[in-house]
Formats: C-alpha cells, sequence, structure tokens
C-alpha cells in the first residue's frame, strides 16, 4: 500500500512536469495549426539559461529570469521565422521547427560544450521532505510538484478569467472569426508562442537538476511530449494533464512493479525453455515491465489514433 | 620550357616529394571515436589523452626507429557503426595502420569485423585494431582475431577483481545489480553472478535489472527497489548520463551502502556527482592516480593538466597503448609491416607509468594488468578530475587480474 | 463578302482522342542515359577506396531518399518514421547473408529484392491504420510506429540483435559470373545498377495512374473522391511502393555495410532523410538525388574540415525552409524559365553583384564562429587554428575583426544589390515586350 501512494507521488512529479511541457505545446498547435518540433528545444534552453543565471545570481534569480528569457527568443522566433513559413502551409512549419530543433541543440553545444553540466539543486532544498515506508521523498520534488500546481491554476485562471484568455479561447476554435473582430490575432499569437515556449522553459530550469543538463536534454523528452499531446488531443489542455498523468503513472508503475513476462506465461501454461539464452523466444521469455516502460507511450498513441484519432479529449481534427 | 618555368615545376615538384617524403616520415594512428554528438566529451577527452602522450611519450623521447614521430589523427565516428567504417575506409586510404577506438563495444564490434575482412581482402594494406576502452569480452573470446589488441581490462576481468573485493567484505549480504539493456549490461549482470556464486555464495542477489539504454529519464523508481529490497551494495556497469542519473538517483534516495561502477569518474560526472556520492561511490578500473604511484607519473599528470586544465587523465591506459605501440615496433624494425609488429605486441611485457606490469597475452591479445578499487571521494587526492575538488582515490588492488582467466579465442594467426 | 454562314457553322466532329502516355524520345530518355554514363565513368575519376564507399554511400541515400519524396512530395505525407522500412529491409538482407548454407545458391545481386519485400510487407501493415488520413496524424502516427520499433529492437535481440545489431559477410554465396564482391569498386557497381534500376522505377511509378492520383490526392483530397478515387487507398499504395524501394535501400546498406544497427531505424535516421530530401527540393523527381549528394558530401567531407559542421547544416536548412522551400532543385528549376526565353543573360551581372558578396559574408560569419569556437574549446595553450590554410592565432583580435567585417560588409552589399536582382529577374522571366 505505502508503495503505491510513493509510485503516485513518484509518477505525479514527472506528469506534471510533462504536463508543462505538453501544454504549452497543445496551445500552440490549438492556435497556430504548428506542431512545434523545438518544443522540447526551448525545455532545453530553460534549463541552460538558469543554469547560466545561477552561476552569478544562484538559483532563484534563474527561476524567475529565464523562462521570460525564453519566451523572448520564442517570441522572437514566431516572429522572424515562423511567421514567414506559415504562408508555405504546414508541412514546411513542421520543417522549420524540425530545422530549429536541430539549430538550437547545436547552438547549445557551440556555447557550452558538450559535456553535461552541473546545474545543481538549490542547497535549500537538499533534504528530505518526508517519507513513506523506509522511502524518501526528497524536498525538491515536492517543490517541483507545487510549481507545476501553480502554473496550471494560473494558465487556467488566466484562460478563462481574464479578457485576454478569452480572446485566445476563442482564437483557439475560430481564428478566422476573431481576425474579423478587429484583434490583432498576429500578436495574439506572438504573445501565445512566447507564453508556451516560456512554460517550457520553467519546465526546463525545474527539470534540470534533476534530469541533468546536457545537450541531448532535447531529444530524450521530445517525442514524449509528442505522444502526450496526441494521447490527450490536440488542443486541449485538460487532455494534456490528463494525458501527462497517466502517462507519468503507467511508466512509475511498469518500472517499480518488475512484473515479468515469464510468469504471466507460465501462468498461463507455458513452460520456459531450458537453457533460456538458446531459444528462440528468449527475447519474449525475459520480458520485464521495466524494459517496456518508456515503449508503452507509443503504444497507447498509437491504439489511440488508430481508433479515436481526436484522442482522449480533442475537439478539433487535425 | 622557359627557364623560369622549369625552375618552377622542378622547385614544385621537389616540394611535393619532399612533402611527401617528410610526411612519411609520421607514424600515423587514426583515433576514431566521438568528437560531435551526445558522447563527444568522452571522445574529445581521449584525444587530447592520446595526442598528449604521443608528444610526452614518445615524440619528446625522438620519435621510434630513425626518428619517426607519432602523429594522432582524429576521425569523428559520432558512436555510429555506419559512420565507424566508413571512417575506417578514410583512414586506410590516407594510409594509416593502426587504428584506436574504444568508445561504444558495438561500435569496436563493427571495427574488429571489417578490419578482420579487410586485412584478408586486401593483404597489403593491412591494419591493427587498438582497443583501448571496448570491455565486451566477446571481442577476446568468441570474436577475437590477431590484428585486434585490448588494452582495457575486460568486463569479465573487472568483475572478477571487484568481486574479490566484496568476497572479503563481510558486512555485504544483499547485492542489487543493475546495468544497460545491451551486451555489455548483460555481460556485467552475468559474470556478476558468476564470479559472485562462486566466492561468496551466501551473498544473496536481490535484484538483477535491465533498463533501456539512454532512454530512463529518472531512477527514482529502481532506487526505491534498491532501497526496498535492503541491498547492502548495488554493481553497475552503466556509464554516461545513465551513469549518472542512477548515481544521483540512488544517493537522493538515501542509498548509504557502496555503489561499484565500471565508468563514474570523468566527464563531467565527478563534478556533478560531488558531495552527495563522496565515500559511497566506487570505481573498478586500471590505473592508480590517487595517491601517484611515482614521480614519473605524478610528473606526467602535472604537465598534462598544465596543458590541459579542463582536462582529466581518467583514460590512463593510453599510456601503455602508445608506449607498447613504440616498443613493438622498435621490435619489430619496421612501421608498415602491421604482422610483425603485432607479433612483437603479443606477449609484451611493458612497465605501466601508472604502477606495475602489464602484460599482452597472446593466446587473446588481453592486456594484463592491476586492477584497483577506487572511491569517489574528495580526501587524500593529488589530482581531482572536472576541477571539482573529487576524484577518486585506490582503496584496493587486484595485481595482474585475470591472468589465469579462461578464453574461447581460437585465433587464425597469419 | 460577309460570309455569315461560316460564323455559325460548328467545327467538324471529332472522333474522342485516348490520352496517350509521352513517348520515348531522346529527350526524355537523354538524362537517364548521361546519368548512368556518369554513374560508370565515376569509379575512374575518384579511385580511392574511400571515394568509392561514400559513393556507395550517396547512391544508397538516393535511393531512401527518391522512396521518402514518394510520400512527401508527391504524396503529401510527412513522415517521421520512414527509416524503419530501410532498416528492417536491412536486418532481413544481413540475417539472409548468415544463413548461408540455405539462400548460398541465390547471388548476391538479388538480395536487395528481399529487403524491399520486406520492407512493403511492414508498411502494409502499418499502412493500413496509418493511411486513413493524411497530414498530421498521419506524421504522429508514423512518429509513434517509429519509435516504437526502434526501442524494440533493443528488446527483439533475436532478429535486430540488441545494441550491437547484426553483421553478415557478403562473400558467402556462390560467386556471381566470377565476381565475389570482395572489393569496394565491385560493390560500387551492383549499388550503382540498382540505383537506376530503382530510380527509373520510381520515376515510372510517378508516371501511372496511381503515381499521377498520388498528386492529386496531395493537392486536393476531396476533389480527388468526387473523381471517384478513393484518396486512402491511393495514399496506401504509395506508402506500400515507397516502403519496397526503402526495403532495397537498406538491403544495398547491408550489402555495402555488412552490419545494421539499431541506428538505421531510430527518429534521427528518418529526420535525416527528411532534412535530405528537403534540402534537395520535394517538388522535382530529381530534387532528392541532388540532396543526397550534397548531404552525404557535407557530412563526409565537411565533419572532416570543422567540428561545427552540424550548426552549418542546421543554418542552411533553416534557410532553404524559410527562403527556397522548393529546395536546391526549386532554386535549379527558376532557371528554367529564363533560360527558355534566352534571357539568362540579363542575370549574370546581378549575381555576381549579389551572390560574391554573400559568399564572403557566409565564409566571414563561418570563419567568425570557428574562431569563437575554438575560443571558447580548444584546450588551454592551444591557441594556433588553421582556416583556409592560414595558421594563425586564435586569441589574437586581427583575425576574428577581420571575418566580423567580412561578415558585415558582405551582408551590406548584398542587401544593397539584392533589389537590384530582384528586377533582373522579373525582367528575365518576362518574354520580349511583354508587361513585366
Amino acid at each position: 500500500m505505502d508503495l503505491i501512494l510513493v509510485n503516485l507521488i513518484d509518477g505525479l512529479v514527472t506528469g506534471l512536469l510533462l504536463f508543462m511541457l505538453s501544454a504549452g505545446l497543445t496551445l500552440i498547435f490549438s492556435m497556430m495549426g504548428v506542431l512545434n518540433f523545438a518544443h522540447a528545444s526551448f525545455y532545453m534552453l530553460g534549463a541552460y539559461f538558469a543554469y547560466q543565471v545561477s552561476v552569478y545570481l544562484g538559483f532563484w534569480m534563474g527561476l524567475l529570469i529565464a523562462p521570460p528569457a525564453v519566451g523572448l527568443v520564442g517570441a522572437m522566433i514566431e516572429r522572424y521565422g515562423l511567421r514567414r513559413v506559415h504562408q508555405y502551409g504546414h508541412v514546411p512549419e513542421l520543417i522549420f521547427t524540425f530545422g530549429l530543433a536541430l539549430l538550437i541543440e547545436e547552438a547549445v553545444q557551440f556555447i557550452w560544450g558538450k559535456d553535461q553540466i552541473a546545474y545543481n539543486i538549490p542547497e535549500v532544498l537538499q533534504f528530505t521532505a518526508f517519507s513513506i515506508a523506509g522511502n524518501s521523498i526528497p524536498a525538491y520534488k515536492v517543490f517541483m510538484i507545487f510549481i507545476s500546481v501553480a502554473i496550471f491554476l494560473a494558465l487556467l485562471f488566466v484562460l478563462t478569467r481574464t479578457r485576454v484568455g478569452m480572446i485566445i479561447q476563442a482564437a483557439l476554435s475560430y481564428p478566422r472569426t476573431v481576425e474579423a473582430l478587429g484583434h490583432n490575432v498576429p500578436l495574439i499569437f506572438m504573445g501565445v508562442f512566447g507564453v508556451g515556449t516560456g512554460l517550457a522553459g520553467v519546465a526546463g530550469v525545474i527539470a534540470g537538476p534533476v534530469l541533468s543538463t546536457f545537450p541531448g536534454m532535447a531529444v530524450v523528452l521530445g517525442s514524449i511530449v509528442f505522444v502526450t499531446i496526441v494521447i490527450g488531443g490536440l488542443g486541449s489542455l485538460w487532455g494534456a494533464l490528463v494525458a501527462s498523468l497517466l502517462i507519468g503513472w503507467i511508466t512509475t508503475f511498469a518500472k517499480s512493479y518488475n512484473l515479468r513476462m515469464e510468469d504471466l506465461l507460465t501462468g498461463i501454461g507455458f513452460s520456459r525453455p531450458e537453457p533460456i539464452w538458446d531459444s528462440a523466444w528468449a527475447d519474449l521469455w525475459t520480458l520485464t515491465s521495466p524494459q517496456i516502460a518508456d515503449i508503452l507511450p507509443y503504444l497507447l498513441m498509437i491504439l489511440i489514433l488508430a481508433f479515436r484519432p481526436y484522442g482522449l479529449f480533442g475537439k478539433r481534427d487535425v | 620550357m622557359r627557364k623560369s618555368m622549369k625552375l618552377g615545376l622542378g622547385a614544385v615538384l621537389a616540394l611535393t616529394v619532399g612533402a611527401g617524403a617528410a610526411l612519411a616520415d609520421n607514424i600515423k594512428i587514426a583515433y576514431i571515436d566521438p568528437l560531435s554528438g551526445p558522447f563527444a566529451s568522452t571522445g574529445s577527452n581521449g584525444l587530447t589523452q592520446y595526442q598528449f602522450a604521443a608528444e610526452r611519450l614518445v615524440n619528446e623521447a625522438g620519435g621510434v626507429l630513425d626518428g619517426q614521430m607519432f602523429e594522432i589523427v582524429p576521425f569523428d565516428n559520432k558512436v555510429s557503426p555506419k559512420e565507424s567504417l566508413i571512417q575506417l575506409q578514410v583512414a586506410i586510404d590516407q594510409g594509416i595502420r593502426y587504428i584506436a577506438q574504444g568508445n561504444s563495444s558495438g561500435v569496436a564490434h563493427a571495427l574488429t569485423e571489417a578490419i578482420d575482412k579487410h586485412n584478408r581482402r586486401n593483404p597489403d594494406s593491412r591494419v591493427l585494431f587498438l582497443n583501448y576502452s571496448a570491455v565486451d569480452p566477446a571481442l577476446t573470446n568468441d570474436d577475437c582475431n590477431f590484428w585486434h589488441f585490448r588494452f582495457d581490462a575486460n568486463a569479465d576481468i573487472k568483475m572478477d577483481a571487484l568481486t574479490d573485493v566484496i568476497a572479503k567484505n563481510d558486512a555485504i549480504k544483499k547485492v542489487y545489480v543493475i546495468g544497460q539493456d545491451y551486451s555489455f549490461g548483460k555481460a556485467v549482470a552475468a559474470a556478476t553472478v558468476r564470479f559472485l556464486g562462486e566466492k561468496r555464495p551466501d551473498i544473496e542477489i536481490v535484484g538483477n535489472e535491465l533498463h533501456p539504454i539512454g532512454k530512463v529519464k529518472d531512477f527514482t523508481p529502481y532506487a526505491r527497489k534498491i532501497v526496498a529490497a535492503e541491498s547492502d551494495a548495488v554493481i553497475t556497469g552503466n556509464w554516461g548520463a545513465d551513469m549518472l542519473n542512477l548515481g544521483k538517483s540512488l544517493v537522493e534516495n538515501d542509498f548509504a551502502g557502496p555503489v561499484y561502477t565500471y565508468y563514474a569518474a570523468g566527464s563531467g560526472i565527478t563534478a556533478a556527482i560531488g558531495e552527495s556520492g563522496k565515500g559511497t561511490i566506487r570505481l573498478v578500473a586500471q590505473g592508480q592516480i590517487n595517491p601517484p604511484p611515482s614521480e614519473e607519473a605524478a610528473e606526467y599528470y602535472r604537465a598534462f593538466e598544465a596543458k590541459y586544465p579542463d582536462g582529466n587523465v581518467d583514460q590512463s591506459r593510453i599510456t601503455n597503448v602508445i608506449g607498447m605501440l613504440a616498443e613493438a615496433i622498435k621490435t619489430a624494425g619496421s612501421a608498415t609491416d602491421v604482422v610483425a609488429v603485432g607479433k612483437a605486441l603479443e606477449g609484451m611485457e611493458y612497465d605501466d607509468l601508472w604502477g606495475g606490469k602489464v602484460y599482452m597475452r597472446p593466446q587473446d591479445h588481453q592486456l594484463i594488468q592491476d586492477v584497483h578499487i577506487h572511491v569517489h571521494t574528495d580526501e587524500g587526492l593529488t589530482f581531482d578530475y572536472d576541477k571539482s575538488g573529487f576524484g577518486v582515490l585506490v582503496e584496493d588492488t587486484i595485481e595482474m587480474a585475470g591472468m589465469d582467466s579462461p578464453t574461447t579465442c581460437k585465433m587464425k594467426r597469419p | 463578302m460577309t460570309e455569315p454562314d461560316q460564323k455559325h457553322t460548328p467545327p467538324p466532329a471529332r472522333t474522342p482522342v485516348r490520352a496517350r502516355p509521352a513517348p520515348v524520345t531522346l529527350a526524355n530518355a537523354l538524362p537517364w542515359i548521361l546519368g548512368g554514363l556518369f554513374l560508370l565513368a565515376m569509379p575512374f575519376i575518384f579511385q580511392s577506396n574511400s571515394a568509392i564507399t561514400i559513393m556507395n554511400q550517396m547512391a544508397i541515400t538516393i535511393i531512401f531518399a527518391l522512396s521518402y519524396n514518394m510520400l512527401l512530395g508527391q504524396g503529401g505525407m510527412l513522415s517521421f518514421g520512414h527509416a524503419v522500412y530501410m532498416g528492417v529491409g536491412g536486418f532481413l538482407c544481413v540475417h539472409i547473408m548468415n544463413w548461408g548454407d540455405v539462400f548460398a545458391l541465390m547471388p548476391l545481386p538479388v538480395l536487395p529484392v528481399f529487403g524491399g519485400v520486406f520492407g512493403m510487407g511492414l508498411a502494409l501493415i502499418v499502412g493500413s491504420f496509418s493511411t486513413r488520413k493524411a497530414g498530421t496524424i498521419f506524421a504522429m502516427i508514423s512518429l509513434g510506429v517509429g519509435e516504437l520499433i526502434a526501442a524494440c529492437s533493443v528488446i527483439i535481440v533475436a532478429f535486430f540483435g540488441g545494441e550491437e545489431g547484426i553483421s553478415g559477410d557478403r562473400t558467402y554465396g556462390l560467386p556471381f559470373f566470377g565476381v565475389e564482391f570482395l572489393h569496394q569498386i565491385e560493390v560500387y557497381y551492383l549499388t550503382a545498377f540498382w540505383l537506376m534500376l530503382s530510380a527509373l522505377l520510381m520515376f515510372l511509378f510517378s508516371r501511372t495512374p496511381i503515381g499521377r492520383m498520388a498528386n492529386a490526392v496531395r493537392d486536393n483530397p476531396e476533389r480527388a473522391e468526387f473523381l471517384g478515387y478513393s484518396a486512402r487507398w491511393v495514399r496506401f499504395y504509395s506508402f506500400v511502393a515507397a516502403g519496397f524501394f526503402a526495403g532495397i535501400a537498406g538491403g544495398l546498406f547491408a550489402i555495402n555495410y555488412e552490419i545494421l544497427t539499431e541506428e538505421n531505424l531510430n527518429l534521427a535516421t528518418s529526420g535525416q532523410i527528411l532534412l535530405v530530401t528537403f534540402l534537395g527540393g520535394v517538388g522535382f523527381f530529381f530534387g532528392p538525388i541532388l540532396g543526397a549528394i550534397l548531404f552525404t558530401l557535407l557530412q563526409t567531407v565537411l565533419s572532416l574540415q570543422t567540428e561545427i559542421w552540424q550548426l552549418y547544416v542546421g543554418v542552411l536548412f533553416l534557410a532553404t525552409v524559410m527562403y527556397f522551400p522548393g529546395g536546391l532543385a526549386g532554386v535549379l528549376m527558376m532557371h528554367a524559365l529564363p533560360l527558355r526565353l534566352g534571357r539568362a543573360g540579363l542575370l549574370v551581372g546581378p549575381y555576381i553583384r549579389t551572390l560574391v558578396p554573400a559568399v564572403v559574408c557566409a565564409l566571414g560569419a563561418a570563419s567568425a564562429m570557428e574562431i569563437l569556437f575554438h575560443l571558447r574549446h580548444a584546450a588551454l595553450g592551444e591557441s594556433e587554428m588553421t582556416l583556409f590554410w592560414i595558421t594563425f592565432d586564435s586569441h589574437a583580435p586581427l583575425p576574428l575583426a577581420i571575418a566580423a567585417v567580412a561578415a558585415v560588409a558582405g551582408f551590406w552589399l548584398a542587401r544593397r544589390s539584392a533589389p537590384a536582382m530582384a528586377e533582373a529577374w522579373h525582367k528575365a522571366s518576362t518574354p520580349h515586350g511583354g508587361a513585366a
């Protein structure tokens, strides 16, 4: 029972982190129809910017300065890059963001080198908050949960209670009408892109110390983020939340409970071939749930796309 | 032809011939390892160590034979077998006879097979493969060949040495094995089970897990399992980001026992683990850095630090590669007859700069050397890694580890 | 004289003539013949083994890129997981090479066919559910399938060999007319043969009704449906055909390198072929050919000269997407109209005035980047670097200043002449006496 609680908390942390990334991405997609391949790269930029700031001013200033900086970079890229490509259609847009991801990775390597950099948890948070049945929950994880939830609530507030939020929600579903009503839709686009990438930046600032900051960190998370928003439904914020938590929990539980295919097969009635290494089915027999834990989201995505292309909560058709 | 033109042409010809002759004086060693991409730091660090070793050990001493200097020629393979094969071709076309590689046993497998095939099909441009870091045991067992020489203790030898040390420690009753899901990780796990079973059958292996290589971002679930199983020690062959994340996760989740690793040092990992891993993280590797085994070794390290302040000597076996190759060329009397050089290399005894002697076993071309257990700490260090104040200190030594280890190698000799 | 009757007489009735495929004329076949001769002649110009290996790599990439363009350029389907079809085809071929005793009688040149069939088989399975919708959903499914198979490759060790992959020996079978394929040059001719054959087949496919309908479905699926064609099945057939040719590329890879690994299946390889195809130009058949050649050269030759070559490729790619979405082929074909009108001469002057400064700007910017990179990342004490055959001290301010000045000056000059070039293009594209 206790282990379940521990895994719930761990999965929550992973899921919320994923949510911060996918929230921005799904917002950007639903507004502009652009699937931003470079979204995870902004996450990486957030971590690196925060590291650079923290070298001089400390972790907390990094948390404050880095996300707006990343958002600014994102807005500039939208204004001078993406807008130009927009006229050519969706496929060139996707390709542009793909190339952008490549370029950002190279630029990061150029500036900070190819090594892992020592971006660490601030000392004030380096203690164990509490422990459940001998498993300690680090304070930093609790901090991550708080920040993610705070941001989600802030986002919800802005989108549903403020005027800007109303316009954005309208533009989510009917961009042309909103434009016809006289709102400066390009400015809104730029703003949403900036906020979306800023959110990714926050995720980077927070996750950098835990998931290690190195030039490949965007690639590691990149495809999972897409899987998340596709499962949740392109354009749906709630869908992104549900899908992120789902993926976080599935992967955590799969890793921590060592379910073995061997047990399953012997339970059905097959007998394990001996010696195992010579059998052609060795791979199947030695399959364990931690091995496939990171593949499960992809399987889920394919199932959803095959049977329910809108995703769990999606309203708009791609 | 006008006189000036003749002069000009003659000069150009002389220059080319002269340049050709000058170039022919250098003995080139190809260094095929990642210089870009996610593993670039390990590759570039290795390259600087090779260049320094060649400069200091060979070139400053006057070169080999009649003054020929060693030249290290880097080729970026981005840890891709396909890219490595292309670079191998490029190197062979440039007339290079010695190929050094070490990062990734996968690439090493591809290279050793390609070199074997090449040497068979093209007897006049044969090359030798100096494997300085790929430790999959199969390379000196089922997949061995005459052209391949391994300068690092292979995974089985390291595990043999490690289990000797664990066997002496009565406090360890439960051990958890975790590794990357590929040939090397599996080899480490299999060796652990075998050797612990022989030496300390009372030790219970409470967990034996493989995780997808390079894909796990958060090792917390694994760390929790390790703690929940009340493990006294953890053994892992993880390297790169997987090692760093596992190490950090273990420490974060309050695992207090020793963590025995193959690769938890250098390339930013020492700095990133820092204080949190002090006294817990251990490393099984050749090459004694702290305390320095001799004044000569300390001087070498100081000179290296002076030239490359951001670098580490974390692959000290590279001095053996360069030194032994130089000796073999001198004995064989030729730098281009690789068969003679190979025959001189096998069976060679050599004085390791980092303490003790090393011996290249002729039956499988595996170098036998002292293997040490180092502990990650900041006390008692002469030289640290990553300028972090932390480094590795030798705790235990197994001399000439693996001297009598069996091998399934059936080498076809030229 | 008025002849009112003539105005009202309808034209004589004509029997409807069926549209005929374009006849095979010398003009049509010439590019192919030239290409074939070029392929035959190349080994005599570049004789070293490494050059031949690089040419083999180019050939394999060309076939792969052409198959990818069947999806992207002709079908409008953006796929992020095309590498798996090449990969599984290659893996099967390496396994066949290892089952030497069963397949010993089969000559090596036939091997790619097996790769193609296997790739086609996988495409049949995946295409059955992925081609239902085009656009973003298709892209996402392809991404998911690609990642899934790549991740499985480390688990299913029996077929994919885990982290080390599977290797084989291409000399497994009986000699083929006395050729044992021991040497790179023999592999080259085999690869060149398959290149010509595959390119020809893919070209002909694009001319068949299904190929043409793929174009129609790409441009306007709704209208295609109204014409009676099922967009879904057209996409499916294109997908399967693309999978077949990707498998052939995989088989050739297996023959050339004798080893396949997880790298052949992963997202990076799929992304790379997207880059290659787009750089070359998706709108023309020969576009991917250009892209493959250019990219292979960049990857092998440029990477030997500089450490930050990937940065340059990234910038080039981005610039192509933003300013030349037609790719290299598009840029070249832009000149077709002025050439046809005979007014290409108008372009020469403005080109020189704009492009030369632009090249200077590019070189200057690249030099500045190299110097900065060296400053930041080179070992201490190594302050010498070599650029364009000149060795200098990277810490001195002068080289950086020169590079910066070259970049800025080149940019300014190019900017200044750009309107004149646009004007010249206008004129060159307009026939004599026509309104601009």
